[in-house]
């Protein structure tokens, strides 16, 4: 995604030809033609034009919902704006008093961060698992085809109500229901992955003397983690689903717990704040996964990477 | 002393995966015996079966009638006497070049340290000293090859056995690699004695300047070899010199006047089978 070039690329560094040119932002003088080059987007302010736009949305966001501040454009009074999409100030000012004033957000916080990580890790250890041991046995893996499918399709967040019943309203019904979707999104991946080893490499760990141990650990199970950690993003964004949804369907923490709390009141702007936070800690969690690959992923090649002597 | 390695009318047929009434015999009634030490070499037209008849040899594929004998045992899976130089890239992506020269010696059960400085030896060896810790994919082609001969020369097999493992290189790569390996077979493992060689390659001058022994095969389907050279050229031999030699000539015709042949035969049955 990139903001369209300003005219072409020939003002780029010739200061001295004026003419003509008027129809370029800030071309009026020479410095500020300067200014403006340096400010157009361009990989190195990529950040600021990042924080631009947030700002923007917040901005735009912040005049259409106070109350007052313009006349109302579709609701019948200045209040109903409000009501209904919520104000940045008070989302933000409410999420400052979660943070640094009551403090009461962190144990909600630990409780679904806790859930999405047991999910996560739970969830993933078993599609590994199961997903080497249906790819390494093609005859389990012929019997379980259709109910593997079938389990699948099945829209499988209904089941948390299920889960609550079997696991109560704690972090083990949750965990749960963040299981069942992290673990076909990793079973697949590693499936496929086993069965993409490569015949060649295969045949030559096996004509170095490789046993089956040695080629589970060796051979498939580097070879599937280039496909797990394709999947881990996902799967990580669908633990934090599970979780959330989990609480928001019955329980007694979280912030699941507190955004359905706060919509039983109508408080949109607590529902708001709720919301940012989860978001921002899904991408914290995605970073952290992205960190994990970078490190793991050593061997892997980048594109245009050149060799560094 | 029993040869190292012999196939006793091997033949071996596979059956469709989709249509099991559909057969298709890669090589009939083969048998071939290479020497302990002896470096023989087998050339046919593409698709003659030579690939199938290598992993025979190393036991990865079971032939389906006849048998295969390694210093005179009969052969029962693996072939552990063998080493294996594939045609295409056979390193693992994700272990670095010394770990892939190692990764056998850890499989045979040495100790991490041993393997790893017989690992370096043997990089140096192959003029790969300075390149250990780098991934396959930031190796050239020649130095991926180099470090599959030395994976499969660290094991010091007594048997080798190579699918083209050259011919995706460039010609004066190759002929660098072609040099090395004459020199690493002739000098191989001081004490010891040379191993055997089974060489497949579909480039005649190449077969002739590296072997002991040339074989020709006969065009797909159920090849068979056709003839046999033996290669009395002197040796050390230089892969680009011995060209010239008015005697490499000689062979050179004579090899081809059969191979010819077959080769306008096979090249004929793909045409065919592509306008079926």
């Amino acid at each position: 995604m990139r903001a369209p070039r300003p005219a072409s690329s020939t003002h780029d560094g010739s200061l001295a030809d004026g003419a003509g040119e008027s129809a370029l932002p800030g071309a009026g003088s020479p410095s500020s033609r300067a200014m403006w080059s340096r400010l157009r987007p361009n990989p190195g302010n990529l950040r600021w034009w990042q924080a631009g736009v947030l700002l923007a949305v917040f901005g735009v966001w912040h005049l259409l919902t106070a109350p007052g501040l313009i006349p109302p454009l579709l609701f019948e009074n200045d209040q109903q704006a409000a009501f209904f999409f919520g104000e940045p100030l008070k989302i933000l000012a409410r999420i400052w008093d979660w943070f640094a004033v009551s403090r009461d957000i962190y144990g909600h916080l630990a409780v679904t961060l806790l859930e999405t990580v047991l999910a996560f890790v739970i969830g993933t250890g078993l599609g590994l698992a199961f997903g080497l041991w249906l790819a390494l046995s093609p005859v389990a893996a012929g019997i379980l085809d259709p109910y593997i499918k079938a389990l699948n399709s099945m829209p499988r967040v209904i089941l948390a109500p299920i889960f609550a019943v079997w696991f109560g309203l704690g972090v083990a019904s949750k965990v749960a229901l963040g299981v069942t979707l992290v673990f076909f999104i990793v079973f697949f991946n590693v499936y496929q992955g086993v069965r993409e080893v490569s015949p060649v490499v295969l045949a030559n760990a096996r004509m170095l003397g490789a046993d089956r141990r040695q080629l589970l650990r060796h051979v498939y199970l580097p070879s599937a983690t280039s496909w797990v950690f394709s999947s881990l993003h996902t799967s990580v964004g669908l633990a934090f689903v599970g979780a959330v949804v989990g609480e928001y369907l019955g329980s007694a923490r979280g912030v699941g717990y507190l955004i359905l709390q706060a919509e039983g009141t109508f408080d949109i702007n607590t529902v708001m704040a709720g919301i940012l936070v989860l978001t921002a800690f899904a991408l914290l969690l995605d970073a952290a996964v992205s960190r994990i690959e970078r490190s793991l992923m050593r061997w892997q090649p980048r594109a245009g990477e050149t060799e560094r002597l | 002393m029993s040869a190292a390695l012999q196939l006793d009318d091997v033949s071996c047929t596979f059956i469709s995966r989709d249509r099991p009434g559909q057969r298709y015999t890669a090589v009939r009634d083969v048998t071939l015996t290479v020497g302990a030490g002896e470096f023989v070499s087998v050339v046919g037209p593409t698709g003659c079966g030579k690939s199938t008849l290598l992993n025979v040899a190393a036991g990865l594929l079971a032939p389906s009638t006849g048998s295969v004998r390694v210093f005179g045992q009969a052969l029962d899976g693996i072939n552990r006497r063998a080493g294996y130089m594939f045609q295409a890239d056979s390193l693992m992506p994700w272990r670095t070049a010394l770990g892939n020269v190692t990764v056998g010696l850890e499989f045979r059960g040495l100790a991490p340290a041993e393997a790893r400085t017989l690992g370096e030896a043997w990089l140096k060896r192959v003029g790969l000293g300075g390149f250990g810790d780098r991934y396959p994919h930031q190796l050239s082609g020649g130095m991926r090859k180099r470090t599959s001969l030395a994976q499969t020369l660290a094991l010091d097999p007594d048997i080798i056995l190579m699918d083209e493992p050259f011919s995706a290189l460039d010609v004066q790569t190759r002929q660098l690699m072609e040099n090395e390996v004459l020199a690493l077979w002739a000098g191989g493992g001081e004490s010891r004695a040379r191993k055997a060689v089974l060489f497949i390659t579909h480039d005649l001058d190449e077969a002739i300047a590296m072997s002991d022994r040339v074989v020709v095969m006969s065009a797909g389907p159920a090849a068979r070899p056709i003839g046999e050279f033996a290669i009395d050229l002197e040796r050390p031999r230089d892969v680009a010199e011995v060209r010239t030699d008015a005697r490499f000539i000689q062979l050179h015709n004579a090899i081809w006047a059969v191979l010819r042949e077959e080769v306008l035969k096979g090249y004929a049955q793909q045409l065919q089978g592509k306008a079926a």
